[in-house]
């Protein structure tokens, strides 16, 4: 059963801490990147916050989850635990992948959370056939797959939104635009600059929706999956968002002006809805202080659990290539 | 009842077919997902009248989207279902070949062991039918080479009818090699064929002079060219891989330390070949038996050329196979 | 309270160029603020604080590299005291990748210059054959495995019974044949035989034996070649340079006498396996091993110990062959000891003519090793111990 957005105080306390964890979470593994805990490549979802925020609330426990390697954000408003994620980010046998994936592949079979995928658009086609099985199988789950809008100028994001609606499968698919595919911008890759008419063109219902405000593209993703599981085929959302930081640790934003920068900080989700609740006497300061503590002492768990984390023997180098035999 | 049932001389493909039709009689959650597998039968007519047996969900033709249908596959058999995909042939599969490195080989371990994919892959392979360059590849090699997934070949009709239900039970993805020229083989084959494993090569002729290893469609040229050998009094051990990742190592060394010599035949071409690979393996683990190097007879270094007699000299013979044998053992 | 280091960006950062302070000594500092620009292989980049309080010192000056890692400046928190600076930490050294592939283990030495394949060298090391001497039918003259098997064979073992399927009879007469030719053609072509005889006088040995076996069973009669094989190989061990191997370093006597006993196989064929210290066996013993070892010479079942091993070889004709024989040796042994069959000849006993048992004893030795006069006392001696066949 879908359930509606009902702005009511828990909801929107819960949304703001789901914003906050991820916000704080993010800053943290900037800074221990910075000290080498945490390695090879970082790609942070500050100023996105609102856009997996929220979708989750539109989503089940049975429903399934693909996304990319931008992926801290969904996974841990999908439900996976702060502790295992960070350990994953240092390479920790705690960690959710077992340290053997780190930042670019969460994974979390607990709450279908099937990635955390290094290669752009490659998560589409998967995406696809979890929704396929689903159908097959007569299950009314949704399969939910974040993607960046570089990913549209893929052959993969082509052929599975072909797929998806010829076969009318459950997808909802969240394209998060924020109009740089590492270095290069929208403008000077698509020629077709409306992504969600990309969608419209395969003959998938799409919408495009403000990816700063967290209650309208929850609003956006209720109407999408509650279509999509009354049968009437694959959903697209064009969330339109922007990263505060750069592609990845390692980036010095040649291609992005500070101006744009700043003026797009300026539309911080967090801040956003922290204004809106304000105003409408929703929150108080100290429900927001609280929160602020609360979401900083688990932020500060989790890494104490990293730290304390341990390395998976070297010994063990060749586990999980293949399923073990019974008996083997 | 089809044609396909119970003919007098079964076919290749007639023994993948009623494979197919097995599996999806026991076990609801197998389709078969491809190109042209439905309203067209298949393109080597592999799966003619499947489609009016199990239907349109379960026989699903797919658009020419190689990248899209197998990441589909992944997806699926991640979700509780056993796909059969069909990619046509070997030589649109590089299409896909992210999805099948990059995810289907990959996930089980980027996830820490919770996620497997229980995906078998059917594509055709191999040269002989005058297609020229871009529809001749052999790149069993290429997939052999990657970790987390299972490859084999099967070269008889008792392996292209047994070898499918297993690889369906196998928790991790298994590509499975048809070669083009064995599609129309006929042999004979048991009403009731028994359990047929994955991972053994099988020796299909036994002789003590010097040990031929092969698979696919190599293998019958290669019994041929042990017939022509016995003539010579060469009496030549024939290997069948069946498996060409994990290789049956144990089956290949037993053979050459009794024979002393061996030759590799493999339609890929020759350099970084799966013999090359086999030979190394040889070298490792039987140096001190061998009692001359190692041959090899692969395709030549050249894209595959559309006129016969020049596909013909590219390609592995028996002639080539007597030639290198004759070679190894100075006679 | 803590020190701002240069931070690791990428994957590939391993140092950084400071070209930019953002704040000065006395600044404020929150969390987030960006306080230095630094210059790396993709650009300029800002670098932020992770801490609040007040800039302290500034230890890095502009435009110097440093590595990641390296304290740029610190910072102190509220009420707090000024940091001590500790001494820049050392580059760390680069870390040694440890071996991760496997050393091979030692590989036996074959030594040698000579071309053969691993297989032939490992026979030929098992087999005690020395490659310099064994000719290759291999590519480029290549020593190949038949090569040296069929040198194993000089002396005159067809192969064992293999696991792969048994070649017709007549193909395995024949490579036998092949193999006793090669070996003996060898034998001809590098050792420098002399030759000498002995009519030994073995009437009271024949004599003695036929006494010894009436009071035995049939399995306990000894039979002449028994008592050949004690006198021979008795004899042999006070003649050191008649028993031993000699390889490419020369003649090596050898500690025990191994004596190879040449025996005829049914079919055609000739082996000579070694009875092992059969100078130290009792008559009996000698018997029972002689008679051990023709039956499993005879089914095929011997040991490759049994081929390698003797130190010398007697050929005794048996009852039904010719006076006497010129033996060829098998290399790399010295010395071949022939034994005529025994027939009934004139002697001259006391002046007077006399029918006495007589077997002529061959000695085919290597000149390389030992000269005629030697040769004369070792036959002698051979003699002599058949007159005392009790003591044997």
């Amino acid at each position: 059963m879908t359930a509606k957005t009902h702005l009511t105080r828990p909801h929107v306390l819960d949304l703001l801490r789901q914003m906050l964890r991820i916000r704080h979470f993010e800053e943290k593994c900037a800074e221990l990147y910075t000290q080498e805990k945490i390695r090879g490549f970082l790609h942070l979802y500050i100023g996105e916050e609102a856009v997996a925020v929220g979708v989750m609330p539109a989503l089940q426990p049975n429903d399934a989850v693909v996304a990319t390697y931008r992926e801290h954000g969904q996974a841990l408003a999908r439900g996976v635990a702060m502790g295992p994620l960070m350990a994953e980010m240092y390479g920790k046998q705690e960690g959710c992948s077992r340290g053997r994936g780190g930042s670019m592949h969460v994974f979390d079979a607990a709450t279908r959370f099937y990635g955390g995928n290094a290669i752009v658009g490659g998560g589409l086609p998967m995406a696809v056939g979890l929704a396929l099985a689903d159908k097959m199988q007569g299950k009314t789950n949704v399969t939910a797959c974040f993607f960046g809008e570089g990913a549209v100028a893929e052959g993969e994001f082509h052929e599975s939104m072909n797929l998806a609606a010829l076969w009318q499968l459950p997808v909802l698919f969240v394209c998060e635009n924020n109009l740089y595919a590492m270095g290069t911008a929208l403008a000077i890759s698509e020629s077709e600059t409306d992504i969600h008419r990309k969608a419209e063109c395969y003959r998938v219902k799409a919408a495009a929706v403000d990816g700063m405000d967290v209650i309208a593209v929850e609003a956006a993703a209720q109407r999408a999956v509650a279509a999509i599981r009354a049968g009437e085929g694959p959903a697209f959302l064009e969330c339109r968002t922007y990263r505060f930081r750069a592609h990845s640790m390692f980036d010095a934003q040649l291609y992005r002006p500070k101006a744009e920068i700043e003026a797009w900080k300026k539309r911080c989700p967090i801040e956003h809805l922290k204004a809106w609740a304000l105003g409408a006497s929703m929150l108080h300061a100290d429900d927001i202080a609280r929160l602020e503590s609360e979401v900083a002492a688990e932020v500060d768990a989790a890494v104490a659990f990293a730290e304390a984390g341990t390395w998976e023997p070297v010994g063990d180098l060749l586990r999980d290539v293949t399923t073990p035999r019974p008996g083997a | 009842m089809t044609a396909a049932a119970n003919p007098a001389q079964p076919t290749y493909r007639d023994a993948v077919r009623a494979a197919i039709r097995e599996a999806m009689q026991r076990d609801p959650r197998v389709f078969l997902m491809g190109e042209d597998v439905g309203r067209y039968g298949g393109c080597y007519a592999v799966s003619k009248g499947l489609l009016d047996e199990f239907g349109p969900e379960r026989i699903r033709d797919t658009p020419l989207s190689e990248a899209g249908f197998v990441g589909a596959g992944i997806g699926a058999a991640m979700g509780g279902m056993r796909p059969i995909v069909e990619v046509m042939t070997v030589n649109f599969s590089l299409l896909c070949l992210d999805q099948i490195l990059n995810t289907a080989a990959t996930i089980r371990h980027m996830s820490g062991g919770q996620v497997s994919v229980p995906l078998v892959i059917r594509m055709a392979t191999g040269a002989g039918r005058q297609l020229a360059a871009q529809h001749s590849h052999s790149l069993e090699n290429w997939y052999a080479h990657i970790p987390g997934i299972r490859v084999v070949a099967p070269a008889t009709l008792e392996d292209a009818r047994g070898m499918l239900w297993p690889a369906l039970q196998e928790s991790d993805p298994v590509l499975i090699f048809e070669n083009v020229m064995l599609y129309n083989m006929t042999g004979t084959l048991p009403d009731n064929p028994g359990i047929v494993d994955l991972d053994h090569a099988a020796i299909r002729r036994p002789g003590g002079d010097i040990s031929l290893i092969t698979y696919g469609g190599s293998l019958w040229k290669t019994l041929t060219a042990a017939d022509e050998l016995a003539k010579l009094g060469i009496e030549a051990e024939v290997i069948d891989l069946r498996s060409l990742r994990p290789l049956d190592d144990a089956t290949i060394m037993d053979s050459v330390r009794r024979t002393r010599r061996a030759i590799v035949v493999d339609e890929g071409w020759r350099s970084g070949s799966l013999a090359a690979e086999i030979s190394a393996r040889i070298v490792e683990q039987c140096f001190w038996s061998l009692d001359g190097p190692i041959g090899r007879v692969c395709t030549a270094e050249v894209p595959i050329p559309y006129p016969k007699h020049l596909e013909d000299a590219a390609l592995p013979q028996p002639a080539s196979i007597v030639a290198a044998a004759r070679a190894a053992l100075g006679r | 309270m803590g020190l701002f280091c240069m931070p690791s960006l990428g994957a590939d950062m391993e140092a950084g160029k400071l070209v930019e302070w953002l704040k000065q000594p006395g600044d404020s500092i929150a969390s987030g603020d960006i306080i230095a620009v630094v210059e790396t292989q993709k650009g300029a980049i800002e670098i932020e604080a992770f801490e609040t309080g007040t800039l302290d010192q500034l230890l890095v000056p502009i435009g110097q590299t440093v590595p990641v890692g390296t304290p740029l400046a610190a910072i102190r928190g509220a009420g707090e005291a000024p940091v001590a600076i500790p001494a820049a930490p050392p580059m760390p050294a680069a870390p040694i990748a440890a071996p991760l592939m496997q050393v091979s283990p030692a590989t036996p030495t074959f030594g040698s210059a000579v071309k053969a394949s691993p297989a032939a060298r490992k026979f030929a090391e098992e087999h005690g054959i020395d490659l310099a001497g064994v000719t290759g039918s291999g590519p480029e003259g290549a020593i190949v495995f038949v090569d040296v098997e069929t040198a194993s064979r000089a002396g005159g073992m067809p192969k064992p019974a293999a696991p792969a399927p048994a070649k017709p009879a007549a193909a395995g007469l024949e490579g036998m044949r092949a193999a006793i030719g090669a070996a003996m053609s060898r034998s001809k072509r590098e050792i420098p035989h002399y030759y000498l005889g002995h009519a030994a006088d073995v009437t009271t040995a024949t004599a003695w034996l036929a006494q010894r076996n009436a009071d035995c069973a049939p399995q306990d009669r000894i039979l002449f070649s028994a008592l050949l094989l004690k006198a021979v190989a008795v004899s042999l061990a006070g003649f050191p340079e008649f028993n031993g191997h000699f390889g490419k370093d020369g003649y090596v006597a050898a500690k025990s006498v191994h004596l190879g006993m040449a025996i005829a196989l049914r079919g055609g064929g000739l082996i000579a396996p070694a009875i092992h210290d059969a100078d130290k066996l009792s008559l009996a013993e000698a018997m029972t091993r002689l008679h051990d070892l023709v039956n499993r010479v005879r089914a095929g079942r011997f040991r490759s110990s049994e081929m390698s091993d003797p130190t010398a070889t007697l050929t005794s004709l048996g009852e039904r062959g010719a006076d006497w024989v010129l033996p060829v040796i098998y290399p790399p042994q010295v010395a071949i000891v022939g034994a005529g069959s025994p027939v009934e000849e004139p002697r001259v006993v006391d002046g007077q003519i006399v029918p006495r048992t007589i077997c002529h004893l061959t000695l085919g030795a290597d000149h390389r090793a030992s000269d005629g006069h030697r040769g004369a006392l070792l036959l002698r001696a051979i003699a002599e111990r058949l007159q005392k066949p009790e003591a044997l």
